[in-house]
This record gives C-alpha cells, sequence and structure tokens, in this order.
C-alpha cells in the first residue's frame, strides 16, 4: 500500500478542480435544502412527535439513488476507456492501490457532501433557538448511518464502474444495484414467498438485510454490530469483486 | 577484463493465447543493453501483445521473459521499476496540467520529491515542452502530447523503455522530433519501439524484428535482412553499345550476373538494363571496368538499395506463404474418400 495515498491524494485533486464535481454537490444540496424546508414547513403547520432528523435521515435513499451513480461512475469506466488504467497499472502500483484509492475519493466525497448538510441543522438551532428542533440522538445516529451505509454504496458504485468502459453504462448499473439492494430487498420482505416452512433461513437473511431497519434502529441510537458486520462484509466483497473485475478486463485487452 | 554485460532483455519461447487466438506464437529474441530495437509488423501481428507482456501487464500463456536479469513471471513489481512504456495511442488524462501529471507519475514511479522537481526540469527541456508546463494535456496538439508521453517514460530513468507506435498520427516535422528524442536515448537506455513507418524504423533503430502473425519473421540489422530476406543485389545501368552482346559478357565478370530486363535503346543509342546477381560483393567497379575496356560506353550505374519496405513485404510474404503449405486437418468429406 506504498502508493495508497499518492493516488488517494491525486484522486482526491481530481475531484476537486472537476467542475461536474461542483454541479453534483450545488444539486446535492439544493435538492436536500430543498427536503429540509418542506419537513420545517411540515413541523410549523402541526405538532410533531418525531424530530425532523428523522425525517430528514428517512429520505436518505433519494439521494443514494442519484449521488453515488454520479461520484463513482467515471472512476474506472473512463482510466479504461481512455486506456490510462494501462499506463497506471505499469507503474509499481498494484490494482488494489489503484481501486482503494479510488473508492476513498468517492467515500471522502460522499461523505463530505452528506456532512454539508449538518448546516441546515445549525441554521435551524441559529434561528429557532429551541433544542427540541436539534435532537442530538437521531441527528448522529443518522449521520453514523450515512457513513456506514455509504461504504457500501460507494463500493458498489465503484464495482459498478468496473464492469464498463462506458460511464452511462456504469452509472444505469450502479442505479439498477442500488435499487435492487434497498427497495428490493424491502419489497421482497414485503411479500409472504418466505413464509413458507423451510424458507426460514432464507427469511432470516432478508431482514437481515433491510437497510431501511438499519437507518431506523442507528435514527433511534442502537448500533448493532450486526448491521456494521452486514456493511462492512459487504463493502469488503465490493471491493475484491471490483478489483478481480480489472484485473479480468486486463487479462482480456 | 570485465564479463561482457548481459542483455536487457531476454525472450524465450513466448506465447500468448487468448479467445481462441495464438498472438504470440512461440518467440525468443533478446535485446543488448544500450540498444534501440524496432518491431515492425502488420496490425494484429502480436506486437502490442509482445510489448504489454514485457511490461508484466498481461501474463505470459507459456515462455519466459526477463528484463535485466528479473523474471518478469515471476518478480513483475520489481520489472515495473525498470521499464518506462508508452502504449499505443499514449493515453494521458486530459484534465491534468503536464507538470502536475510528471509530478503524479513521478511519485508513482518513486522519485525522492527532492530530486522530482530538478528532474521534471530537465525532461521537460529534454522533450522542449517547458512552454506548455502549466497548460491543461486535453487542450495539446498531438505533437506535443506525444512528448509528454515521452516525457513521462524517461522521467525516472529506467533502464528499459518501450513505445508501442509513438510517432503514429504525427506531422513530419513532429516525427522528425520524436525520432531525434528516441535517438538520443542510444547507448544510455534500452529502447524498444514498434512502428508502421519504415523509414523511421530503419533510422532509429540499431536493429530490427519484422513480427507477422505472432512469429518473428525476421531479424537482425537492415543489412542483415536485405542479405536474409532477398539474397541478391540488382544494379541499374545505362549503356550505349552492342546490347545483344551484353549478356555473354556478364560471366566474365561475375559468374552469377544475370541481366533480367533490358530497355529500348533512346534517340542517343543509350538504354536502361537491370542486371541481378547472388554475390554479396560489390561488382560496380569490375563491371564499369569491363564493359568500358570492351567498347561499351556507360552514363549511369546504380547499385539499388531495396528499402526496408521491400523487406518487410518479402519478410511477411514469405511467413504467409509458409502458412499455405501448412498441412489442412483431414475434413470428414476427406476421411469418407
Amino acid at each position: 500500500m506504498k502508493h495508497f495515498f499518492t493516488l488517494l491524494g491525486h484522486e482526491l485533486r481530481m475531484l476537486l478542480v472537476s467542475l461536474s464535481t461542483y454541479i453534483a454537490a450545488a444539486a446535492f444540496l439544493a435538492f436536500m435544502g430543498f427536503v429540509f424546508t418542506e419537513i420545517l414547513n411540515h413541523y410549523s403547520k402541526a405538532p410533531q412527535e418525531t424530530s425532523p432528523a428523522r425525517v430528514f435521515f428517512e429520505l436518505f435513499w433519494l439521494p443514494v439513488f442519484f449521488m453515488v451513480p454520479l461520484l463513482t461512475m467515471k472512476c474506472l469506466a473512463e482510466e479504461r476507456r481512455l486506456g490510462t488504467i494501462e499506463t497506471l497499472l505499469t507503474t509499481p502500483v498494484t490494482t488494489t492501490e489503484v481501486v482503494l484509492a479510488k473508492y476513498g475519493a468517492a467515500y471522502f466525497m460522499y461523505v463530505g457532501l452528506w456532512g454539508s448538510t449538518g448546516g441546515f441543522f445549525y441554521l435551524l438551532h441559529r434561528f429557532a433557538g429551541d433544542m427540541r428542533f436539534v435532537d442530538p440522538g437521531p441527528l448522529l445516529g443518522g449521520y453514523l448511518f450515512v457513513a456506514i451505509s455509504g461504504l457500501l454504496f460507494v463500493a458498489i458504485g465503484v464495482f459498478a464502474s468496473s464492469l464498463s468502459r462506458n460511464q452511462a453504462v456504469a452509472g444505469i448499473l450502479c442505479f439498477t444495484m442500488l435499487f435492487a439492494l434497498v427497495v428490493g430487498m424491502r419489497r421482497l420482505g414485503d411479500t409472504g414467498w418466505f413464509d413458507r416452512p423451510g424458507l426460514e433461513t432464507l427469511r432470516g437473511a432478508i431482514d437481515y438485510a433491510q437497510i431501511f431497519t438499519h437507518r431506523d434502529d442507528f435514527t433511534r441510537g442502537v448500533i448493532d454490530t450486526r448491521h456494521l458486520l452486514f456493511y462492512l462484509s459487504g463493502t469488503t466483497l465490493a471491493l475484491i469483486f471490483s478489483v478481480l473485475s480489472v484485473e479480468a478486463r486486463q487479462l482480456h485487452s | 577484463m570485465s564479463a561482457p554485460a548481459s542483455p536487457a532483455i531476454v525472450v524465450s519461447r513466448l506465447v500468448k493465447a487468448y479467445g481462441g487466438v495464438t498472438a504470440v506464437n512461440d518467440i525468443s529474441f533478446s535485446v543488448g543493453r544500450g540498444e534501440i530495437v524496432g518491431f515492425l509488423g502488420p496490425n494484429g501481428a502480436g506486437k502490442s501483445t509482445t510489448m504489454r507482456i514485457l511490461t508484466g501487464y498481461l501474463p505470459a500463456t507459456s515462455g519466459e521473459v526477463e528484463i535485466c536479469g528479473l523474471p518478469v513471471a515471476t518478480r513483475a513489481d520489481e520489472v515495473k521499476r525498470l521499464i518506462g512504456y508508452m502504449p499505443e495511442n499514449n493515453p494521458l488524462p486530459e484534465d491534468m496540467r503536464v507538470s502536475e501529471y510528471l509530478y503524479f507519475r513521478g511519485r508513482l514511479k518513486e522519485i525522492p520529491r527532492r530530486k522530482l522537481g530538478p528532474r521534471i526540469d530537465e525532461v521537460l527541456e529534454l522533450c522542449d515542452l517547458k512552454r506548455v508546463r502549466h497548460k491543461i494535456i486535453g487542450q495539446l496538439s498531438k505533437g506535443f502530447r506525444q512528448r509528454v508521453g515521452i516525457a513521462e517514460v524517461v522521467l525516472a530513468e529506467p533502464p528499459v523503455i518501450i513505445m508501442d507506435e509513438p510517432t503514429i498520427g504525427l506531422d513530419p516535422h513532429q516525427i522528425l522530433i520524436v525520432r531525434d528524442l528516441i535517438a538520443g536515448l542510444r547507448g544510455r537506455m534500452t529502447v524498444i519501439i514498434s512502428s508502421h513507418i519504415l523509414p523511421e524504423i530503419e533510422v532509429t533503430c540499431d536493429r530490427v524484428l519484422i513480427i507477422d502473425q505472432g512469429r518473428i519473421v525476421a531479424q537482425g540489422t537492415s543489412a542483415e535482412l536485405r542479405r536474409e530476406i532477398l539474397g541478391h543485389s540488382t544494379y541499374r545501368l545505362e549503356v550505349a553499345g552492342d546490347l545483344p552482346r551484353l549478356e555473354a559478357q556478364l560471366p566474365g565478370i561475375d559468374a552469377r550476373l544475370r541481366l533480367t530486363a533490358r530497355g529500348e535503346p533512346g534517340a542517343d543509342g543509350f538504354a536502361a538494363v537491370t542486371l541481378r546477381t547472388e554475390e554479396e560483393t560489390d561488382c560496380g567497379e569490375a563491371l564499369l571496368r569491363r564493359l568500358s575496356a570492351n567498347g561499351w560506353r556507360i552514363r549511369s550505374l546504380t547499385r539499388e538499395q531495396p528499402t526496408l519496405e521491400d523487406l518487410f513485404l518479402a519478410a511477411t510474404r514469405r511467413s504467409w506463404d509458409a502458412v499455405d503449405v501448412r498441412p489442412k486437418p483431414p475434413t470428414d468429406a476427406d476421411r469418407q474418400d
């Protein structure tokens, strides 16, 4: 991992000098700002039982479906399209270092963008002057959920990018995989297909992979190590597949 | 007395097959230190695949490759530190500045930070890139981009440099610049370049390897290839005199000298004549002396030098002929007969 930080620094610099990063960041903040304003409007009309932070994080999937493909679709697909992956891998760097550096940079941006939404809660606290609106428990839990689930979502994006040399195809693949994981699993859990005798293990596995349940637990302040294991093992698996995908394509180039 | 330096590159019985195609088929060659060698071959001949195997980017199906004594198959990481590689079409990141790109590549090639700045200045000077050092690579012309590629290749001063089609798409002026840059590396670094531009290979390289259908069909210096592939010399004369008697005179000059073409005499009596011999020694002087002494008047005499293009065509044709005469496996119809 000798070259990891050189590659990571390069990837971050490339993201920070790219106009598309700022457009994506502005679009994300505008969208999240709109969501936050709507939540506050809702709260100003009638008293609510839950804190605004909890409602805010209930909608985490909306930006995830668009931001993760936008942040990751370019990373490996563009290197393959331009052929720069060949020059990169003929220097003393390993495929693992390249994949991890690209993953690290995309994850940094993902967390940075979500982190910037903390400004909304600061403004709310500053102008409402009431700590009840900014319940620190769900707020910290929500951000922790975003940071931990983001590990897996971004890894899936990197994996999708390793599968194609076309950015658009990589983006659509990433969207589809995230949709299948977040919404598909929930729909699968809602059907009664796996309630039959003999399918208990499968039922258990589907229940274990319910992202919305994980989010509810995190925002309630419940940090379950099984959830952590789910995201960490999923991330590791997605990154291993990304490395293997890059190496497999190298063999057939 | 010191022992002779081992070759920089040794390739033995290299085979690469993928997707049912044998891209490289049992090739062997070696390249001495400081030598510039040209890879010549038609599209799909296996040049790029061979180069990629040399760099450790692609694994070989079988065979051995050693770079500066290190086997590529088992010590690819160390080998990568010894090689500067420029792939075909010279892919470069579009949105980086030239100096930024060289700095990044220098760090990946493990050049210490304190040495990197002066070294970047040196290669920018060498490749005449100082005036574009702050420009975005995507905005550079093709010629400048090629020079950025060459600057990157020589940046870490590797003992072996491999360049796949370094002059493709350049105008003649830019080709000259790139050719000079490569020639400037002679003796200091071992260089392998592939090209379709035959005169360029002839001018730049000490030795040529002609590859076709994954095999080396000829190798050597231009002079050696001429001898090996064509095996004859051709002389063109403009001569006036008793032309029907000319053929009878030839065995007296060189036993293997033959008249292969004779033009009609012009108004001034001179006719163009083509002679051919399998002898390696130059018989031009003997021709001049003997024909003049016997009353022929000679206006011009030229010994034709076959171009590398002729050699290339002859070598690849020879390779195709060898394939055509290979016995075909029996078909079902044959078996029934």
